[in-house]
């Protein structure tokens, strides 16, 4: 009788099993990821000189590049989503540390729970609740009114501001929960240590705990900001007509115009500036885009 | 710093402070939410006109969620499209699973790599490719055979697809991570004493996974629930729930959108304790 390894009877045993298993991976991959982003690059390099006859052609990223009101977009958004993470970060920190390291037993769960619950929540939910706290009609402006701070009520919809509060708020789990997981591993005998050495808290926080969360820190830090960058609702609601977020570009050449030549550029586009924010953060931390995603 | 260090009572108090801060920050829009699907006004905002149940079951020339038929038939479609999108994330992504944990072939680490790219691909960006591409296969089909294949224009089957896409990502991280844990020797004892594949997998390996498969079940059915910007490129005539409330949320505030997101505050709470029981479960 053959004898066979734990891990011969463990694997799949013949080619056809093992076909069998990477058909739905192949079809997904291919067919949903690989061959739909390849359409949408052939798109953008296409341009239509004939009813029905299109030519290679760079004019797609020429519109882009010519015309200020989309470039402006583009900038701004990549700006405004990098704000967006840095406020959620310094946002979380504090809300982060308190429960991974003063919250004791119980407290601590509870916490923690009461963290994830708001986003067990849809997004138009949150930002229906955003939009009655501050219109003009709404809560805030009508509680400043009555607080004697403004005359009369102001609208707080329709700002940048309030933009980069629904970002925030949107995205706030995706910081807190690796932020916690991070500092949960940080011993505290560390933390004693560079007291007794005569460390302060800014030291403390500088050389032994930024250092030890970093991974954390950029893993939050990557899926804020591609959420932020890709996010549509938020600023279209809380934004209003000023909100000028490229996402509704795309979504106007794509669904409005119809244009999907120019849509599909501009999708090339934002995948680029998130695919290299994503990079660049991988790289200065040094590590590695599948330890961070699972962390994530 | 840490309660093991001493810490001044204003470093304690302004701690504590913050903390209230961010919670109060973190529930506030939920709770006006709340409150104002009870509010007697046509309209969500302050003054409080006393206790209604109007945005609900209507009455005084009200029209409550439960008689708002297009709102109802919105939950019908988002219910449907989380479950085909739920049973395909959690299908695919056992196998996926498997073949991480389990199989040797090359090219391995390229697909594993790959199984994680939609996660970091923004959704408008998955949602107009998959439109494109579905477009131009029609196209294909059409000109070639002279079929019309409506399935591939916008529509449910585009929606689901387009949310499978990065929501199975997520169910196969999830199961992979218990399946990954899993101790190979009880498989081989299953084996040893006389059960076949099949056995083995029905009787040993799926218990183990199973609350794996539970939570991938409930985050597949939430995300696919409450996603908004794959389906927004996606969608026909039959706009799901998000969909819905975005398009009355543009045109004007009315409580019955209070009303139906309490609903669906209820609704995902009772999702979050099955993953939160899971959780606790384990450890």
């Amino acid at each position: 009788m053959a004898t066979e390894t734990a891990g011969d009877l463990a694997a799949p045993r013949t080619r056809l099993a093992l076909l069998l298993l990477l058909a739905p991976a192949l079809v997904w991959l291919v067919g949903l990821i690989v061959l739909p982003h390849i359409e949408l690059a052939v798109l953008s390099l296409r341009a239509r000189v004939a009813p029905r006859i299109y030519e290679m052609s760079l004019k797609q990223y020429a519109t882009f590049v010519d015309e200020p009101l989309y470039w402006h977009t583009f900038v701004r958004t990549a700006a405004m989503s990098i704000l967006a993470t840095a406020c959620t970060l310094l946002i979380a920190f504090p809300a982060a540390w308190y429960i991974a390291k003063i919250a004791r037993g119980r407290k601590k769960s509870v916490l923690f729970v009461l963290c994830l619950i708001p986003f067990w929540v849809s997004e138009t939910v949150r930002t229906l609740g955003w939009m009655i706290l501050l219109r003009e009609s709404g809560v805030m402006p009508r509680l400043l009114v009555d607080l004697g701070i403004t005359p009369a009520p102001v609208e707080m919809l329709y700002h940048d501001a309030t933009i980069l509060v629904g970002l925030v708020y949107t995205s706030m789990l995706f910081m807190v929960v690796p932020l916690v997981s991070a500092l949960e591993s940080l011993d505290d005998s560390l933390i004693e240590a560079a007291y007794d050495l005569g460390g302060n808290g800014w030291s403390i926080l500088r050389q032994i705990v930024v250092p030890h969360a970093a991974p954390g820190i950029v893993a939050g830090s990557i899926v804020v900001f591609m959420l932020a960058v890709g996010n549509y609702l938020t600023p279209t609601l809380l934004g209003g007509k000023n909100s000028l977020w490229f996402t509704e570009q795309i979504y106007t050449q794509f669904i409005t115009r119809f244009n999907w030549e120019q849509g599909a550029a501009f999708g090339f586009l934002l995948l680029l500036l998130s695919t290299a924010i994503v990079w660049l953060g991988l790289t200065l931390s040094g590590q590695r885009f599948g330890d961070v995603m699972r962390r994530a | 710093m840490i309660p093991t260090l001493p810490r001044s009572a204003l470093a304690r108090y302004a701690t504590a402070g913050y903390v209230v801060a961010f919670f109060v920050f973190l529930f506030l829009p939920l709770a006006v939410v709340t409150v104002f699907a009870f509010n007697n006004a046509n309209y969500p905002a302050p003054p409080w006109r006393g206790f209604t149940l109007d945005w609900f079951v209507g009455g005084k020339g009200r029209v409550g969620l439960f008689a708002d038929a297009p709102l109802l038939k919105s939950i019908a479609t988002s219910v449907l499209v989380a479950a085909w999108v739920t049973a395909l994330s959690v299908t695919v992504g056992t196998a996926n699973a498997f073949l991480l944990e389990r199989a040797r072939f090359r090219g391995k680490s390229a697909v594993s790599l790959l199984m994680l790219a939609p996660l970091v691909i923004p959704g408008v960006i998955l949602g107009i490719s998959i439109l494109a591409f579905a477009s131009r296969l029609a196209q294909f089909v059409d000109d070639s055979w002279g079929i019309e294949l409506d399935f591939l224009r916008p529509g449910l089957p585009l929606v689901v697809a387009g949310q499978f896409s990065y929501i199975v990502s997520i169910a196969t991280l999830t199961i992979a991570a218990r399946l990954k844990h899993f101790d190979v020797t009880l498989e081989d004892a299953a084996f040893n004493l006389g059960a076949s594949r099949a056995d083995v997998l029905r009787t040993v390996t799926l218990p183990y996974l199973k609350p794996a498969l539970i939570g991938a079940a409930a985050i597949s059915f939430l995300m696919s629930f409450e996603n908004f910007n794959t389906t927004l490129m996606l969608v026909g005539s039959d706009p799901p729930l998000t969909v819905m409330m975005y398009g009355r949320m543009r045109e004007g505030a009315s409580p019955v959108l209070n009303a139906v997101s309490l609903f669906l505050m209820v609704a995902s709470a009772l999702i979050a304790l099955v993953l939160v029981r899971r959780a606790e479960a384990r450890t």
